[in-house]
């Protein structure tokens, strides 16, 4: 009697459906390699404005205006800002496009509930660390910024855990571990930062690339 | 002991209507469209199959409009899922007694 086989059958059916429609487990490993590769770009090409050898400021003469009457526009005035910005965006768009890609693969909707829940969980934290990250800026506290990126970010990786591939919890513990690490030694946060953004996020790529897509492709 | 076969649900003896109860039942709602492609169905399908659960009151329906295009949503009444955990239970039972 195969009673029992087609039990097991339509139980690992019901399994299937209930993760693919409450998980968002089309984040592809490449997603996070490209991520941090871009971060890593963003941290090389910042490197001489955060460490003195080529000035921040864009406008000098401008800067000079803005900073007397402490007006916002002068965050805009600095190369760091737009080198963040460019950095942020690209590794944004293309962690975006190799998920895409992988969705499309695999018939999941890339904008269902699954992945506004991730979407959610991570910005979150994001975006109150960056409100946070704000302030830091205008008390000129500059050194706690890499810090403060490293640890808003890991929460926001442990707090989405539950709703995509679960091992993205390792990557957010140890983005946090960093950024509390990183406190006591300011002035070397950009190297925390390129380990946290860049190296992490490449390393944690590989792994998922080898344990989901590879291993799927060699089936 | 009552047969556990006799306790299956009848009704989801399908995979479809299945696979549409399990996804309701992790996800307080979920659209028309996003079964549509978790489901890998066609529109007149994946219809008919929502169309039978709503007649045995195992889901709720509620249209509504996002511009101006249709957006029916859709989630489990309690109905619906005393009867799915049933038909889990009964599965469960059925795996146990022949082993």
């Amino acid at each position: 009697m195969n009673n029992q086989s087609e039990s097991i059958e339509t139980i690992r059916d019901i399994r299937r459906m209930m993760e693919r429609s409450s998980r968002f487990i089309s984040l592809s490993g490449l997603s996070g390699v490209s991520a941090g590769l871009c971060a890593l770009a963003g941290a090389w090409i910042a490197y001489p404005y955060v460490y003195g050898l080529k000035d921040y400021i864009i406008n000098p003469e401008a800067a000079v205006v803005q900073a007397m009457v402490a007006d916002y526009s002068i965050l805009l005035n600095t190369w760091l800002f737009w080198i963040a910005l460019g950095t942020f965006l690209s590794a944004l768009i293309s962690a975006f496009i190799f998920t895409w890609i992988k969705s499309k693969k695999e018939g999941i909707p890339v904008w269902g509930n699954s992945s506004k829940r991730v979407l959610f969980s991570v910005g979150l934290p994001m975006v109150v660390g960056g409100l946070f990250l704000f302030r830091l800026l205008d008390f000129g506290t500059f050194g706690l910024v890499a810090p403060a990126c490293l640890i808003f970010y890991g929460l926001g990786l442990v707090n989405a855990a539950k709703y995509t591939l679960s091992e993205i919890k390792y990557l957010g513990y140890t983005e946090i571990v960093l950024g509390i690490i990183s406190m006591w030694f300011i002035g070397y946060g950009l190297y925390f930062w390129a380990i946290g953004f860049g190296l992490m996020h490449i390393v944690y790529g590989i792994w998922m690339w080898f344990k989901y897509d590879y291993k799927k492709q060699q089936a | 002991m009552i047969n556990p076969i006799e306790q299956l649900n009848k009704v989801f003896d399908n995979r479809i209507r299945l696979g549409i109860m399990s996804a309701l039942i992790v996800n307080s709602e979920v659209d028309f469209n996003e079964l549509k492609e978790l489901l890998q169905l066609t529109d007149g399908n994946l219809a008919s199959h929502l169309k039978t659960l709503e007649d045995h009151q195992y889901i709720h329906v509620k249209k509504g409009f996002i511009g101006r295009k249709t957006n029916t949503r859709y989630s489990i009444t309690k109905t619906g899922e005393k009867q799915f955990k049933q038909h889990l239970a009964a599965l469960e039972k059925m795996i146990r007694s022949m082993q």
